[in-house]
């Protein structure tokens, strides 16, 4: 009876601990998020969306950092998406067994957990360095670096979710191998397979390091992928530290921005693995 | 047509001759020889791990999927040893389809889910799709449960009719040997029972092999019984005398129930 008691004691006192780390995450996060949408939305009117970043002391807005985190951004996923789902596909359907499938886990997941500062240095000395300026397509390249380990882990993670009798009843109506991944496999993990890209855009959209070191930043609008391409996070690095009133007001809307565009792409993943499980 | 007396024996579409088989350096099965004859349903028990799905995954080379299982010694099929390593294994597998224990529908519509494998052989127009998906699900007497919602997801049906989707599937690729793993192991008896009956009608026209736990079960169904133990073939006869009377103590032994 006593020993029950203890354990009853043991457990509320466990219940009540948990709660309360929980509680105070939660009461972090919102603090966070409240005083972002608050000092954001007072400096979001449509000169954000239209003007350029201003020098000191001016009016302006945010496009060409808007535009150059779409650009290089959208670049980097077109690079480092196929190149993910190939490998994890590869590690999942074809090579499941194999020792190259072991090393090629184990250092992707290295690089998964690698500081991005990391990735744009090494852009930086492959292609920066070489080609003697920074340029928008090394920071699109340092953010494919991003993608892949994220892409290819989801890729090889929702596919072993499938289960091996889905491939075996392929299989035994005689559909060959790249059938059976592309018809079959694929298909079955479809809303996990999207749901791991966006999460890598999600993953890419807030890096600010990698493209410190590629893109660096522009003042003004330029789509030339060979030169300096201006970024949100790294317009919000710049402008936070810097003295200025209205630049710092416009950091406080580029966080927004960003926060709010990461959160949509969450709440999209989430309904789509949502669904995955009903189907 | 059941109709050919035990004595005189139908011709044969398979013959397993000397079989070994290894899971790594473990031997599952152990010299096993056996026939399975034109549009016969043979029927295989034993307790376990005796082997008998191995034995049959062996049959449409479906281990050849995983690595460090090898089989040793020859299966043909119609002659053709099919254990060769030149043979061409979708093609194999167009000809030897397998129904498995769980229902496997792939993840999408009823409609698709048949088209699929016939696709994969056939260009047809979508008016002959039509009718070839039709006549499957015919032949699997599915069609009138299924008609009016060809389209919506196969994941949707209840795990009888899955499982009869898997067949209609099956046939609808045209093989010529179909091997019925544990199907319905996973079932109620009332689609035991639809299945049962559909084996019954898919032996006239191919030539079946079923695994099952359920001994009852290979009585109603085969024509022929294989009893199996250890990784060794025991008793093979036709399924009246195997069930009545046994030549081995061991077949007796699990057959009455005292073990397994």
């Amino acid at each position: 009876m006593s020993l029950y008691a203890t354990r009853r004691r043991r457990n509320s006192i466990a219940t009540s601990l948990a709660w309360a780390a929980a509680t105070f995450g939660l009461a972090l996060l919102a603090l966070i998020l409240t005083s972002l949408l608050y000092e954001g939305i007072r400096g979001l009117s449509p000169a954000v969306f239209t003007q350029m970043t201003p020098p000191p002391g001016s009016q302006g807005g945010l496009l060409n950092a808007i535009a150059g985190s779409l650009v290089m951004t959208g670049i980097g996923v077109a690079i480092g998406t196929p190149l993910g789902m190939l490998a994890g596909t590869y590690m999942a359907e074809y090579g499941r067994y194999t020792k190259l499938t072991m090393v090629v886990r184990f250092i992707n997941d290295i690089l998964l957990s690698a500081p991005s500062i990391v990735i744009g240095l090494f852009v930086y000395t492959v292609m920066v360095h070489p080609m003697g300026h920074f340029s928008g397509i090394s920071g699109a390249v340092a953010l494919a670096m991003l993608v892949i380990p994220v892409v290819l882990r989801t890729t090889e993670d929702m596919l072993l979710l499938v289960p091996g009798s889905m491939r075996e009843a392929a299989s035994a109506l005689g559909a060959p191998r790249a059938h059976v991944v592309g018809k079959v496999a694929y298909r079955a993990a479809k809303a996990g397979l999207i749901t791991g890209v966006l999460l890598a855009v999600a993953r890419v959209s807030g890096e600010t390091a990698p493209l410190l070191f590629t893109a660096l930043n522009n003042q003004f609008w330029s789509s030339d992928l060979n030169a300096p391409m201006a970024s949100l996070p790294v317009v919000i690095f710049q402008f936070a530290l810097s003295p200025y009133k209205d630049w710092q007001q416009l950091a406080w809307t580029g966080a927004l921005l960003i926060t709010v565009a990461v959160l949509t792409l969450s709440i999209v993943a989430r309904a789509l693995s949502a669904g995955r499980r009903k189907s | 047509m059941n109709m050919t007396a035990s004595h005189n024996e139908p011709p044969t579409k398979v013959t397993v001759r000397n079989l070994d088989f290894y899971y790594g350096a473990s031997k599952a099965l152990k010299s096993i020889n056996l026939p399975l004859h034109v549009n016969k349903v043979t029927s295989f028990i034993g307790p376990s791990g005796c082997g008998k799905s191995t034995l049959l995954r062996v049959l449409n080379r479906m281990y050849d999927l995983y690595p460090g299982q090898r089989a040793e010694g020859e299966v043909l099929l119609d002659g053709q040893n099919i254990l060769d390593p030149a043979v061409d294994l979708n093609a194999l597998r167009s000809r030897v389809g397998m129904i498995f224990q769980k229902p496997t529908p792939f993840p999408m519509s009823i409609y698709e889910n048949i088209a699929f494998g016939i696709r994969l052989y056939e260009k047809l127009s979508r008016a002959d799709m039509d009718a070839r998906v039709e006549e499957a699900l015919r032949g699997a007497a599915l069609w009138d449960e299924v008609k009016d919602k060809l389209h919506t997801s196969g994941l949707g049906l209840s795990g009888g009719q899955q499982q009869r989707l898997c067949i209609a599937r099956s046939v609808a690729v045209q093989p010529e040997v179909i091997l019925f793993d544990e199907p319905c192991s996973a079932l109620d008896p009332i689609s035991t029972a639809k299945v049962e009956e559909l084996i019954e009608e898919l032996s006239e026209q191919y030539c079946i092999a079923i695994v099952t736990h359920n001994m009852q079960q290979a009585v109603r169904v085969s024509d022929y019984t294989a009893f199996m133990y250890l990784g060794e073939l025991i008793e093979y006869g036709d399924t009246d005398s195997v069930f009545t009377t046994p030549k081995e103590k061991r077949t007796l032994d699990y057959i009455t129930g005292r073990f397994g």
